[in-house]
């Protein structure tokens, strides 16, 4: 299937597209899933699960149709991105449904709110929405610098979403819900993430050189002109502000970290990473002082077995049980205890049922998977030929490390829990349907990257060289 | 842009390694500690997520479990004839943990002891449900059952041993309580009941090992047999060297009779026939505080016994004056025993001076009934030679065919035995407890010795004699034990 039609010297030679690569890859996704699905059942019922086989042509027809339309309209695509995506969701999904039958959940449940209502099928349905919404951009995006025309109207829609949920009542001790009856709850944050990187890296490539160069040495630190950094600086600090006051701490920590890599990327200058970090120091330190909700959880974090009193502090506490219980194979899926986590259980704590269950080696190969997604990520990056794509990718991808960091380290004990997804794996319909979208941006980037560059036209002096003779 | 992204890309590197070392230190490093937290529910679930073995008497098991709903623990402890045996089987709790032979083989039990590894990794494979091992008792169903239902409403203790291996065959306590009570998970009411701060009867006291009491005369024993060891009798039937009245040394009390006694230089016979105070307060003075304190440490006083529930150390005490020394080994003063031990003295007179360490666990099976391990007896002294034993049976024997004994007489068969009312209270104002040891010897040997205590307030005073309320239970545990013999 060449296509070295002409006979130019400089053959346009194609990359592969590792289309069947990734094909082979979702079939291995897809029988893991399966099989760890028999296991839950096995394990728990002692018999095939019934609902095994529509649970397996259902995550075969999410991962065939994403594949399809990636070979039609991506073909040059990243092979790795949609298989593990497909892994971490239907992994995901088994897990869910474990802890759907989980009698301590649903007692809980029941005591509550007086009905049970599983969250596997609910997530199986996101899921399929959040494919939709990957199939809808790989369509719909045709490149991804198009997205660069709308670097402004990102910039507004980011804030709408991230004010939206101050209107509606907290849950859980956290305004990050809108609450739209008959739907559900939408938790716009997981969307702005994305949409505020496509904000980031518009308005930084265009202001990159001003923001590298213009600028003022000033104690060894190179400070920009404000009205280079001003917008910019007032949007991060604006959704920081919402943030701390819907007391998403996990989300402005996200946004930060985000805009500090893209700063430091668009500008090539260390000292921006410097300027973030003192910047990060002084606002956790304010945020620390008045806030008492941080408070609680650093305690949490410091003493999880010290007092019972704090929710949060028995959350961390029998999350690290859980944990320690699944020691280093773990107990098995379906045989642990991860259930007396409780609340969140199969959402923010999702990971600790990986943690008690698949044990040390699980949770590993885990943390390995989203690693191999990041990684896949600054690849991307590293092969986009367009600044913008640059600064998009590395955004995503760099958010997407630092959320799973986030989500992870707080499960684990190693920061203070600031309750945010895990992505793919969690419950929770917003997550999952942002994250596709976030797979579909980079695999739209990553096939423009790594896209054999259009052939030059056959020229009829190309045939030999000509010498020019004085 | 690519020097940044590349660096970019390390520090999500080193985020993932991060996340894998904390990983690794959760689950591989303090994985032990997190597993033995006390706030970990899942020690408790586990436990109580397979039916616990059970302790077994005479080949039938006196614990089940039966499979409860609603909370975590999915099977909880039961007991047959709870009350009877709770001085043996102790409890286990799902809320309030467990003690006596459920805690100290609570590996076996639950199923949990290295010992089951292999029989754990077998059930594994053959996908049997995890079960727990059993504790084959020592003890006797019938002789239990005689001690238990003789206590009745008393209050008291019997502890019954085979003399020869050191088998405990009885070990009852009087009021009990029944621990399917407060095995479950909202036991509360019954576990608050239970409590010594809000019932006096304190029915969770386990009298046979745990409570000692003055010994009163059946002490004597001990004191004949320190006697008969050093030399200072050597023929039972040969008059001692006894003044009557006996003023205690340094004093000018004299150490009294109970009645009008033939106990002037009486001989060691008749003074133990006839349970004479002031022959043996001037023997024990005269061997003297190291001498009878060499003796009862012999008969296993002044150390904790574990069998392998613990038994509270009985005291002989250690640095007595003359008088104290008299005194004490006519069983008042100090001297103070839980009925365990006086039922070991029994034991040693009757095994011809052999003292065998007294035990109720007599072998451990895995679920799959293959032996575990096995008590095998053990010596625990000689407190007495084999003649001077004999000669030791020989008196006692006649304090039960023509002494204060007489109501432990079995037809064909030879008992030895001691009563003991011993004085209890500040200056002896509280009813006295009634004391009674004895041993059965049949033509094979003896197969029992016992001690009974009947700490009974309600009865008057008068009424209250080792002979008259102690020794007919006796008397039954002892029929028991030769009756399930034959």
């Amino acid at each position: 299937m060449s296509v070295v039609t002409n006979t130019t010297t400089i053959g346009a030679i194609e990359a592969p597209s590792r289309r069947n690569t990734e094909l082979a890859l979702l079939a291995f996704a897809v029988a893991i899933a399966v099989f760890a699905y028999l296991n839950v059942g096995l394990a728990l019922d002692g018999e095939v699960p019934a609902g095994v086989l529509g649970y397996a042509l259902g995550l075969a027809a999410l991962a065939g149709v994403a594949h399809l339309v990636v070979r039609k309209f991506a073909r040059y695509a990243d092979p790795l991105l949609l298989p593990l995506a497909t892994l971490l969701n239907g992994i995901g999904l088994v897990l869910i449904w474990r802890l759907d039958q989980s009698q301590r959940l649903i007692d809980r449940a029941k005591n509550i709110y007086g009905a049970f209502s599983p969250s596997a099928p609910k997530q199986m349905l996101f899921s399929a929405i959040g494919v939709a919404l990957f199939v809808g951009v790989l369509i719909l995006l045709k490149d991804h610098r198009i997205l660069q025309r709308y670097t402004y109207i990102s910039m507004v829609v980011a804030m709408v979403l991230l004010i939206l949920p101050v209107f509606f009542p907290a849950q859980f001790g956290a305004r990050i819900w809108i609450r739209i009856p008959g739907v559900g709850s939408i938790q716009p944050g997981e969307f702005a993430k994305i949409i505020i990187s496509i904000f980031f890296a518009g308005y930084l490539m265009v202001k990159r050189d001003a923001l590298a160069l213009a600028s003022r040495r000033f104690m060894g630190l190179y400070l920009p002109r404000g009205r280079d950094l001003g917008p910019i600086l007032v949007v991060w600090a604006l959704s920081i502000l919402i943030l701390v006051f819907e007391t998403d701490l996990g989300s402005s920590l996200l946004f930060f970290g985000v805009f500090v890599v893209m700063l430091y990327v668009a500008t090539e200058r260390t000292s921006w990473i410097v300027f973030g970090l003192l910047m990060s120091a002084v606002g956790a330190v304010s945020v620390a002082s008045f806030e008492p909700h941080v408070e609680q959880r650093v305690q949490a974090w410091l003493h999880p077995f010290a007092d019972k009193t704090l929710a949060q502090s028995d959350q961390i506490a029998q999350s690290l049980m859980s944990f320690g219980a699944g020691g280093t194979i773990g107990t098995g899926l379906g045989q642990g205890n991860s259930d007396l986590i409780g609340f969140a259980a199969n959402a923010d704590f999702i990971l600790s049922t990986v943690g008690e269950e698949l044990g040390l080696a699980g949770t590993m190969a885990i943390l390995l998977l989203y690693g191999l997604i990041v990684e896949r990520g600054v690849r991307t990056a590293l092969a986009a030929r367009d600044p913008f794509g640059k600064l998009l990718a590395i955004g995503l991808s760099g958010g997407f490390a630092i959320q799973v960091f986030v989500v992870t380290g707080g499960v684990m004990g190693l920061i203070p829990l600031t309750g945010m997804t895990m992505p793919f794996m969690a419950a929770g319909g917003s997550s999952v349907i942002a994250n596709w979208g976030l797979i579909g941006i980079l695999i739209r980037i990553s096939d423009t990257a790594r896209r054999p560059a259009p052939a030059p036209a056959p020229t009829s002096d190309a045939e030999m060289t000509q010498v020019v003779r004085p | 842009m690519n020097k940044p992204l590349r660096r970019i890309a390390i520090f999500c590197a080193l985020l993932v390694l991060a996340l894998l070392v904390r990983d690794n230190w959760v689950q591989y490093v303090q994985a032990d500690s997190l597993n033995t937290n006390a706030l970990n529910r899942r020690t408790g679930i586990e436990r109580y997520s397979h039916p616990r073995g059970n302790i077994i008497v005479d080949g039938k098991p006196i614990t089940g479990s039966v499979a409860t709903s609603g909370t975590d623990f999915k099977y909880k402890r039961t007991y047959k004839d709870g009350a009877m045996w709770a001085p043996v089987t102790g409890f286990a709790s799902q809320v309030y943990g467990a003690n006596q032979l459920e805690q100290i083989d609570d590996g076996i039990l639950s199923g949990n002891d290295d010992r089951l590894f292999f029989d754990r990794t077998m059930s594994m494979f053959t996908g049997k449900e995890k079960k727990g091992g059993n504790v084959v008792t020592t003890l006797n169903a019938d002789a239990q059952k005689a001690a238990f239902e003789g206590l009745g409403k008393k209050k008291g203790a019997v502890a019954a041993i085979d003399p020869a291996t050191g088998k405990i065959l009885a070990l009852a306590s009087t009021p009990s309580y029944d621990p399917s009570t407060i095995a479950g998970s909202s036991d509360e009411k019954a576990w608050v009941g239970l409590d010594k701060k809000n019932n006096p009867d304190d029915p969770m006291l386990n009298r046979a090992l745990r409570q000692t009491y003055p010994p009163g005369s059946t002490f004597k024993v001990v004191t004949a047999a320190a006697g008969l060891e050093h030399g200072m009798v050597t023929d039972v039937d040969k008059p001692t060297d006894s003044p009557l009245p006996y003023i205690m040394p340094g004093t000018t009390t004299e150490l009294k009779n109970e009645g009008n006694l033939p106990c002037k230089n009486a001989t060691l016979r008749k003074a133990l026939e006839v349970s004479c105070n002031s022959v043996f307060g001037h023997l024990g003075e005269q061997l003297g505080k190291d001498k009878m304190l060499e003796t009862a440490k012999k008969f296993g006083f002044n150390a904790e016994q574990f069998t392998p529930v613990r038994a509270d150390a009985s005291v002989f005490p250690e640095d007595p004056n003359a008088s104290q020394t008299a005194l004490s080994s006519i069983g008042q003063f100090d001297t103070r025993a839980t009925p365990l031990q006086m039922a070991m003295v029994a034991s040693a007179v009757a095994n011809d001076g052999k003292l065998m360490k007294p035990y109720m666990v007599d072998e451990l099976r895995a679920p799959n009934l293959d032996l575990i391990s096995k008590t095998e007896p053990e010596e625990l002294s000689r407190p007495l030679s084999q003649e001077n034993a004999q000669k030791l049976q020989s008196i006692m024997e006649t304090v039960v065919k023509q002494g204060t004994g007489t109501n432990a007489q079995i037809p064909g068969v030879t008992v030895g035995g001691k009563t003991g009312t011993a004085q209890h209270g500040e200056n002896n104002d509280q009813n006295p407890y009634a004391w009674f040891i004895s041993y059965a010897k049949t033509g094979s040997g003896s197969p029992v010795a016992v001690a009974v205590v009947v700490e009974d307030s309600d009865a008057s005073r008068d009424d209250i004699s080792g002979g008259g309320l102690a020794a007919p239970i006796a008397t039954d545990v002892m029929k028991a034990v030769i009756d399930s013999e034959k």
